[in-house]
C-alpha cells in the first residue's frame, strides 16, 4: 500500500488514485507530419527504469486532479515534482 | 522414484568460456526451454544460458502454472496451442515428471457482455481447432461443484467456457526438466552471472559484459521477462514494455477440494490446487510499474473477497505466503518475439501475466529464429514491427486478469 501525497487533499492511500503511466509525453506539434515510427513512439515507446520515475497519477475518487511525482520504481520511494502545481496554487 | 536413480546433481556449474555461438540472458523457463530446443532441434551446442540469480527464480518460481491455449486471435491460439501440444508430450520428452494436470479450465461470465464474449471467443477457438466449450451456469457447477453460481450472490454466475486440455504443471519440475536435458546436450548453465552491458560495433552485437568478465557471442538472445527493458535499455533500445508487479498467494494445505482451474476476468480472481493441497490464487497486476517484487495489499483484499463470493466454502481458509513476481506488459497484452534493430541481438519479451503456458512452444520458436536467422513461422506476427504497422494482437480479453 502507497501513501500519495495529492497537491490539493495531502497524503491519501493507493486505493484513491488510479495511475497515470510516464510523465512528459507531449501531444505532437504537427500530428500530420508524423512518420508511422514517430506515431509508434508516441503511442506505444515508454521508459521503463529501474530506479527513479516520473510519472503522473490522477486523485479519481477524491478531488480528481492529475498531477505528477517521482517515484522510485524499486523502494516505491515517492518525492515531490517540483513541475507539479502545490495547493497554494489552486487560488 | 523410479529404477533409474535420482542424481545429485541435474546440470554442472560451468565457469564462462570467453566465446559462444549463442548466448542466451536470462534462466528462467524460457531460457532454458530455448536452450534446450536450440540443442535437440538445431543441433546448437556451442550455447550459454546466462542467469544473474539462480536458474529459474524469477517469474518462474513464482507463476501459478496454470496452462491453456484458448487465446481470441488466430496468431495467439497458434503460438499457445503448438505449446499446450508440445506439454502434452513434454513428461516424456524430458523424461522427468512435469505433474502436469490436465483438468480443465473454466473462465466464468457474470454479466451479458461476459457471457458474448465468452461464446465468440469458444466459437473462434474451435474455428482455430482449439478445444473450448460453452458451459452454462448449471454444467459449470456439475463441471466444478465447490462453485457458487446462484442468484444471490453479488457476482451470480451466467455461464463458462471450459477448455479441458487446459490445467497445471509444477514449475520447478519444468525448469529442471529443460535444465538437465540443455546441460546433457552441453549447454553452459552459469548462475551468478548478471548482464550488465552490451559490446555492439557497426550496429551489431559482438559480446556480453558481465558480472564474471566480457563473454563474445554470435549471437545474444534476451529472455529477461520482467528485466528485458532494464537490458534493452544498455543496448540503446526502448521497447513497448511496462514491468509490473503481479501478485500471487497460497493458502493452507486442504484435502482435494477443488478439481479444476477456476478464472474470472470480471471479479478479478483465478484459482486452483495445487498438487500438494495448497490453493493458488492470483489477480490482475498492480497498476504501478515496478521492480520491487512485491506489490499492494488491497489487491489481495479484492481477490480475496472475489474468491469468497465464488466459493463461500472457503471462507475459514487461511493465507501461508503472498509474493509477488515483475512482469513485461506490452501495449496488446502479446509477447514480442524477434530481430531487433541491433543485428545479432534478438528479444522474447512481452509475456506479461501469461508466459508460463508458453514455455514450451516459446523456446520452441525462439531456438527457430535463433538458428536461422528470421522468424519462425509462429513467431512472426509477434515481431516488434506490429507497433510500427499498427497489426496489434490484442489479447486483453483472454490475458488481463487470467493467466
Ligand atoms: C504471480 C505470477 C503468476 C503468474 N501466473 C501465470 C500462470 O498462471 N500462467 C502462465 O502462463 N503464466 C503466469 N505468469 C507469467 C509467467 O511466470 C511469465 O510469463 C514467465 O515465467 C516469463 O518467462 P521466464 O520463465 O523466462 O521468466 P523468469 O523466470 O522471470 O526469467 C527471467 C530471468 O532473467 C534473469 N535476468 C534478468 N536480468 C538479467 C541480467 N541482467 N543478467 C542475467 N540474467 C538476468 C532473471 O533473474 C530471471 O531469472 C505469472 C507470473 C507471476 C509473477
Amino acid at each position: 500500500m502507497q501513501l500519495i501525497e495529492c497537491p490539493w487533499c495531502g497524503p491519501r492511500d493507493e486505493i484513491e488514485f488510479r495511475y497515470g503511466g510516464q510523465a512528459g509525453i507531449a501531444y505532437p506539434k504537427d500530428p500530420a507530419a508524423l512518420s508511422d515510427e514517430e506515431w509508434a513512439g508516441y503511442v506505444f515507446m515508454r521508459d521503463n527504469p529501474r530506479g527513479w520515475f516520473h510519472e503522473r497519477w490522477f486523485h479519481v475518487h477524491g478531488c480528481r486532479t492529475w498531477f505528477s511525482v517521482r517515484r522510485h520504481t524499486v523502494t516505491h520511494e515517492i518525492g515531490r515534482d517540483p513541475g507539479s502545481p502545490r495547493r497554494e496554487e489552486f487560488g | 522414484m523410479s529404477a533409474r536413480a535420482h542424481p545429485d546433481f541435474l546440470w554442472r556449474n560451468p565457469d564462462p568460456r570467453p566465446s559462444y555461438d549463442v548466448v542466451i540472458v536470462g534462466g528462467g523457463g524460457h531460457g532454458l526451454a530455448t536452450a534446450y530446443y536450440l540443442a535437440e532441434n538445431h543441433g546448437i551446442t556451442d550455447v550459454a544460458v546466462l542467469e544473474k540469480g539462480w536458474l529459474a527464480g524469477g517469474n518462474m518460481a513464482r507463476n501459478t502454472t496454470v496452462i491453456r491455449s484458448n487465446y481470441l486471435w488466430d496468431e495467439s491460439a497458434a503460438i499457445y496451442e503448438h505449446s499446450l501440444k508440445l506439454w502434452e508430450g513434454l513428461s516424456a520428452e524430458l523424461d522427468y515428471d512435469l505433474m502436469f494436470s490436465q483438468r480443465g479450465v473454466l473462465n466464468l461470465a457474470h454479466s451479458l457482455h461476459d457471457v458474448r464474449e465468452g461464446r465468440r471467443r469458444v466459437n473462434a477457438n474451435v474455428l482455430n481447432g482449439v478445444d473450448a466449450e460453452w458451459l452454462d451456469a448449471d454444467e459449470a457447477r456439475a463441471f466444478c461443484p465447490i462453485l457458487e453460481v446462484g442468484g444471490h450472490t453479488r457476482h451470480p454466475v451466467l455461464g463458462a467456457t471450459l477448455q479441458r486440455r487446459g490445467g497445471i504443471a509444477k514449475h520447478d519440475h519444468v525448469a529442471w526438466g529443460y535444465a538437465r536435458g540443455a546441460d546433457a546436450l552441453g549447454v553452459d548453465l552459469i548462475q551468478g552471472c548478471e548482464v550488465t552491458g552490451f559490446e555492439i560495433t557497426g550496429g551489431r552485437v559482438r559480446a556480453v559484459l558481465t558480472s564474471l568478465g566480457r563473454i563474445a557471442a554470435g549471437t545474444v538472445a534476451l529472455a529477461a521477462a520482467g528485466h528485458t527493458s532494464v537490458l534493452a535499455a544498455r543496448a540503446g533500445l526502448r521497447l513497448p514494455l511496462q514491468s509490473h508487479p503481479l501478485q500471487a498467494l497460497v493458502s493452507e494445505l486442504l484435502e482435494p477440494v477443488l478439481n479444476c482451474v477456476v478464472m474470472s476476468n470480471a471479479v478479478h480472481v483465478y484459482v486452483s490446487q495445487a498438487h500438494k493441497g495448497e490453493l493458488v490464487m492470483g489477480a490482475g497486476i498492480d497498476p504501478y510499474t515496478s521492480y520491487g517484487q512485491r506489490g499492494s495489499f488491497h489487491v489481495i483484499e479484492e481477490q480475496m473477497s472475489a474468491a469468497l463470493e465464488l466459493f463461500p466454502i472457503f471462507k475459514r481458509v487461511r493465507v501461508v505466503r503472498t509474493w509477488a513476481g515483475i512482469v513485461d506488459v506490452s501495449p496488446d497484452a502479446s509477447p514480442i518475439i524477434g530481430t531487433t534493430p541491433v543485428d545479432g541481438l534478438l528479444v522474447n519479451a512481452g509475456w506479461g501475466t501469461g508466459g508460463f503456458k508458453a514455455t514450451p512452444g516459446s523456446g520452441w520458436v525462439y531456438a527457430d529464429t535463433i538458428a536461422s536467422g528470421r522468424p519462425h513461422p509462429l513467431a512472426e506476427p509477434f515481431g516488434l514491427e506490429r507497433f510500427t504497422t499498427g497489426a496489434l494482437i490484442d489479447e486483453h480479453g483472454a490475458a488481463a486478469v487470467a493467466h
